[in-house]
């Protein structure tokens, strides 16, 4: 359920639909770069009501979509 | 009490616009203008130092404000290029600007080094009066030397800003300054001897786009004052779309952020202080100054016109 979220966040930010695979780089793929991984960021907290602290702001938490559902879902 | 007094500035001759950079990166000019908002930058000669870029700006500031070199009593120059490990470029600064009776100290911080050399400025104008804060960047050296790195070259160029900051008498009074350092993130954005410049882009945007308009909003909070008032913000140039992203973030138009970087690319720690040298929409209400760089450090102040 949250993946499905995830992905369609994930799709707004983008501005197109995500159709790599849920272990692929989202960076790699040119899906997210730096300013949309902040964007990612901060939608990620509002919807889920989390907060990700400093020590978590690196891109590698962020990858792909299976380790931002992993995250969020830890936390979440 | 602390009052800025003047602000200055140093620009080399040489301009370097992005077909001339693009050859040299091999990269399209084009593409330097989409990622950076950079459509030239000026490059120093090569008898051209840091310590001597210092002096221009650092003579440009005492100018404007009507004060003298002998009347300093504190000079702090911010570089993350200095040419030698010791001494920094400080003591030749107060030699060449004729200032001996001035103690002088080195600010070795690049891009947010300006901002905590002002926030030293700060807290030492009360006890020497008069404090000369200088930075300056000589980045064309690290950045064009082998193996360029074009995400990184085509970004940078060299410059000197420096204000005056006055115990007594100024046009805008220093009120309040909220700063941070994370060491954690220390290898993510360096330059070492003999090295180029290493960066990690995602990681130094993520932090820069979370953490400013974090101290922004602290010192916003603290002083009562919502950031649709403030008159402008005069940030470290170092990328539009970051300006742009920080803006957003902190709530106002993005054009409440002066930019200049489209005609001098990042200048790292000169950067702040060539916007504020430049800055002619007035002084009048608060106006505050914010900064992000390797370390990380970053902050932001806050003056309010008198």
């Amino acid at each position: 359920m949250k993946q499905k979220r995830i992905t369609e966040i994930l799709s707004e930010i983008a501005g197109k639909p995500i159709t790599i695979g849920s272990d692929e780089s989202l960076f790699d793929s040119g899906l997210l770069d730096s300013f949309g991984l902040t964007d990612l960021i901060t939608k990620l907290e509002k919807e889920y009501d989390i907060s990700v602290p400093d020590g978590d702001l690196n891109p590698r938490k962020f990858d792909t979509i299976d380790r931002i559902t992993e995250y969020v879902e830890a936390r979440a | 009490m602390a009052f800025l007094r003047g602000f200055g500035k140093y620009l080399p001759e040489r301009v370097v616009g992005n077909v001339e950079m693009g050859a040299l990166l091999g990269a399209e000019p084009d593409w330097i203008r989409e990622m950076s908002g950079i459509e030239m930058r000026r490059f120093a000669r090569e008898d051209e130092s840091v310590a001597s870029m210092a002096v221009a700006a650092g003579v440009d500031a005492l100018e404007k404000s009507g004060a003298a070199a002998a009347e300093l009593g504190l000079i702090l120059v911010s570089s993350g290029t200095a040419e030698r490990r010791f001494p920094g470029p400080a003591s030749e600064v107060q030699f060449r600007l004729g200032a001996p009776q001035a103690i002088a100290m080195d600010v070795p911080m690049a891009s947010a080094g300006a901002l905590f050399a002002m926030a030293q400025a700060f807290e030492w104008a009360p006890r020497v009066g008069k404090v000369l804060v200088v930075a300056a960047e000589k980045m064309s050296v690290p950045v064009m030397a082998e193996p360029r790195e074009k995400g990184t070259a085509m970004l940078f160029g060299d410059g000197a800003g420096a204000c005056v900051v006055d115990r007594d008498q100024g046009f805008a009074r220093m009120v309040d300054f909220e700063l941070g350092t994370d060491g954690s993130a220390a290898g993510e954005l360096k330059l070492e001897f003999g090295s180029p410049v290493h960066m990690n882009g995602r990681m130094v945007i993520l932090h820069a786009a979370r953490k400013v308009p974090a101290a922004i909003a602290t010192l916003l909070a603290r002083r009562g004052v919502a950031a649709t008032d403030v008159r402008v913000f005069l940030m470290h140039q170092a990328n539009a779309n970051l300006l742009s992203k920080i803006a957003q973030t902190v709530g106002v138009d993005v054009s409440k952020f002066y930019n200049n970087i489209a005609r001098y690319g990042n200048t790292s720690s000169a950067s702040m202080l060539i916007a504020a040298s430049e800055w002619d929409g007035g002084w009048d209400g608060s106006v505050v100054f914010a900064a992000f760089g390797a370390g990380f450090h970053w902050g932001a102040m806050m003056v309010e016109g008198t």
